[in-house]
């Protein structure tokens, strides 16, 4: 996916104008976060569970090492493979080679933002290889050669008339605003490929240690037809994905569902454990698991390691206000939002990802509904240390930052700057109270008065008033 | 006549944009502070908490002013200020500094003292002897710092429940950000507007008359957006109201006294 996030300011502007995005994103603000506050509210244990999601994924990456191993030694002892990359290049050469092996035309994708992280639609299709996005969000979002705008609901920018024409487009049928004939309709296209496909990819919500598991959850069932059908199946997951044991995996289950979509259980949770069995009624002959490390292990030890804990409930950007007013595409590249704020700058460097951290009031939305309690602002004020160590923040707000460093450690020029700022802001109000145009804050200005102060210092008043009680 | 506790020893902690911007929310917290029977003082080497700095990234400009500040307020029982957000700075100077610091348990003590005002009043002096009417429907804007970092969510509404005449209508997403974000509304202003605008849709749709909230960052925020829009809606700080100090003109109208000039 190409990167866009150095032109997050324009790209944001023009969401901003974007009538029908906007109507989408209200949807989205106005769904998602009553749903998960009435799941959270029907769950007394949820802090509680919350704080056990964030000590159990402590421990994991405190033992990153021991658990990875113990993962693939289930797996391979289940018959199947691991494959491990260390980059985007290495996960998609291995799966090309899988692919290539297994002699594919088109493989079958369940929904996988790694798969979008490594960009590997457009690689196999260079390659020979038709992906085809079984979700209906990616497989609209395909359709449109259009990328994802949310971990977990993709086209969630699209409106029901975007669906509506692309689909009596590409499908060459009639047009039609019912969205069950719709459904109807990319079903009876999937289908079709759920048979004919050669290789199903998924991603996998966990991979489970103790037995070598991996999960997926969705409320299609998309992604059981794409691991199921097809003769191969490729998993392909981040390194921080494992957890211990099975029962760990159901807290995390009992948490995502809360905070994702607010339902108590996503509809289908399904375990895949090695390839087909000669007694099993159905399943892959081969069973594949792509691990891959992408810049995750340098997180470790360092400023970023609590973002390792993420399980991509999308929670953040679901009640994230930034977020909700210009929605994914303006961050410009695969993961929105707050989450992606703190992933994004490690996996394309704070030089091209600088405005993602610093897009944010840091109101703190997004830490207090975190299921795994990641201090996301906190991470975000370390990026933008690093883009200030690094010199990459602007000449003019380091220059003024600097000044106004100066003035607060000198109280006497400060009082000074203080009692000229008062005095100045309120003659160029004169009686209005306000200032309409102030030519050094047109920020400001463009959009709202700047209101005069009262006149007058603090300071310097009660200074007055402690002499004269003195006095008398 | 029996001997009394000790008066609270408070030191004011002012803030930035109250001492330049509304005097009088400073004055209205030494008067609330003195009804709740403190002592109240304020440090003449205070000037700002640093939130500037240490958002924009700037870790060792704000380590320094942080060890000013504690020096400033050192010895005091107490440090209150009317705003979640830069008291809410202080509760982070902690994590400036290295475990061996000497200024670290400094720091943590200045922290466990820090409060914002109608916290203070409510969680530790149990005060709500307020002494204020005001006929007025009112509704109130959480502050993010002060809601998600100090917990300051029923101590105003506690408050403004003594308040004479007082009626408080809630708006939806009171607890969303105004978009204010200090440097953030400069630096995204277009992002900015569209959330204050939300916010200030959301106030007026409950047909309160005045909005208040315990920041004057977000209040100077949603003031300029209500006057730009050409809104009625009066904002203030909510210790103006608490301390009946309300006869000044709310944030951003016009200082032309009409009566005063007839």
């Amino acid at each position: 996916m190409q990167i866009n996030s150095p032109q997050f300011k324009e790209r944001a502007k023009t969401a901003l104008h974007d009538p029908s995005l906007q109507k989408a994103l209200g949807n989205l603000r106005h769904g998602f976060p009553g749903k998960r506050a009435a799941a959270v509210a029907r769950m007394p244990e949820f802090e509680q569970l919350r704080d056990e999601g964030r000590d159990l994924k402590n421990h994991v990456i405190e033992h990153l090492d021991f658990y990875l191993e113990q993962f693939e030694t289930k797996v391979i002892e289940q018959g199947g493979q691991v494959h491990w990359a260390r980059d985007a290049e290495e996960a998609r050469k291995a799966i090309l080679d899988i692919c290539r092996k297994a002699n594919a035309k088109t493989v079958t994708k369940g929904k996988s933002m790694v798969s979008e992280e490594i960009n590997l639609n457009d690689y196999l299709e260079e390659h020979g290889v038709h992906p085809i996005e079984t979700d209906l969000g990616e497989y609209i979002l395909q359709l449109r050669e259009d990328h994802p705008s949310h971990i977990i609901a993709p086209a969630i920018h699209l409106n029901l008339d975007d669906v509506s024409d692309i689909f009596s487009k590409k499908h060459g049928t009639e047009r039609t605003d019912d969205p069950a004939a719709l459904m109807q309709e990319a079903r009876e296209m999937l289908r079709k490929q759920f048979v004919a496909a050669d290789v199903g990819i998924t991603g996998a919500n966990f991979c489970v240690a103790e037995t070598g598991s991996t999960l997926i959850v969705t409320n299609e069932g998309n992604g059981d037809l794409t691991q199921i059908l097809p003769r191969v199946h490729v998993v392909i997951a981040t390194i921080d994905k494992v957890v211990p044991t099975l029962e760990d995996m159901t807290l995390f289950q009992r948490l995502l569902a809360r905070s994702a979509t607010g339902q108590e259980f996503t509809v289908y949770n399904t375990l895949s454990t090695g390839p087909r069995r000669s007694d099993d009624q159905d399943g892959p002959e081969e069973y594949h698991v792509v691990l891959l490390d992408n810049g995750r292990s340098e997180m470790l030890g360092g400023d970023f390691q609590e973002m390792l804990r993420c399980i991509r409930c999308s929670a953040c950007m679901n009640h994230c206000p930034v977020y909700g007013a210009v929605g994914g595409h303006a961050y410009g590249w695969v993961y929105p939002g707050p989450m992606g704020a703190v992933l994004t700058p490690k996996l394309i460097g704070i030089d091209k990802a600088g405005h993602l951290p610093n897009a944010s009031t840091f109101c703190g939305k997004c830490e207090s509904v975190c299921p795994v309690r990641i201090p996301l602002p906190k991470m975000m004020r370390h990026w933008r240390e690093r883009e200030f160590e690094r010199h990459l923040s602007p000449k003019g707000v380091r220059l003024g930052l600097g000044a106004w460093s100066y003035f607060t450690r000198h109280p006497k020029l400060y009082r000074w700057l203080a009692r000229a700022g008062s005095f100045g802001l309120k003659l160029m109000a004169g009686k209005k109270g306000r200032v309409h145009s102030l030519p050094l804050s047109k920020g400001w200005t463009a959009w709202r008065e700047m209101p005069a102060p009262e006149g007058g210092t603090f300071m310097d008043q009660w200074k007055k008033q402690q002499r004269q009680a003195e006095e008398n | 006549m029996s001997q009394q506790t000790p008066r609270p020893q408070v030191g004011l902690f002012v803030t930035c944009l109250v001492d330049m911007f509304r005097p009088s929310v400073g004055f209205a917290t030494v008067k609330l502070l003195e009804m709740a029977g403190c002592q109240v003082d304020v440090p003449g080497t205070q000037t700002c908490c640093g939130q500037p700095s240490f958002n924009s990234g700037d870790r060792a400009s704000t380590k320094r002013l942080a060890k000013d500040v504690i020096d400033a307020f050192d010895g005091f029982e107490y440090v209150v200020g009317p705003s979640g957000s830069c008291i809410g700075m202080l509760h982070h100077y902690p994590a400036l500094f290295a475990p061996d610091d000497p200024y670290r348990a400094r720091a943590e003590s200045l922290a466990e003292r820090a409060y914002e005002i109608t916290s203070f009043l409510t969680d530790v002096l149990n005060f709500d002897a307020i002494l204020a009417d005001y006929e007025h429907r009112v509704t109130y804007h959480d502050s993010c710092a002060g809601l998600r970092e100090l917990g300051v969510k029923n101590q105003p509404r506690q408050l403004l429940e003594k308040v004479g005449g007082l009626d408080i209508s809630e708006m939806e997403e009171a607890e969303t950000c105004c978009g204010f974000g200090g440097t953030f509304c400069v630096k995204y202003p277009d992002i900015s507007n569209r959330m204050v605008s939300n916010k200030t849709s959301n106030a007026t749709a409950t047909q309160a008359d005045t909005l208040l909230g315990g920041d004057l960052g977000c209040l100077l925020n949603m003031a300029g957006k209500l006057k730009r829009e050409g809104s009625p809606l009066q904002v203030r700080h909510v210790v103006e109201v608490l301390a009946n100090m309300t006869d000044t003109p709310a944030i951003g109208e016009s200082q032309y006294d009409l009566a005063k000039e007839l």
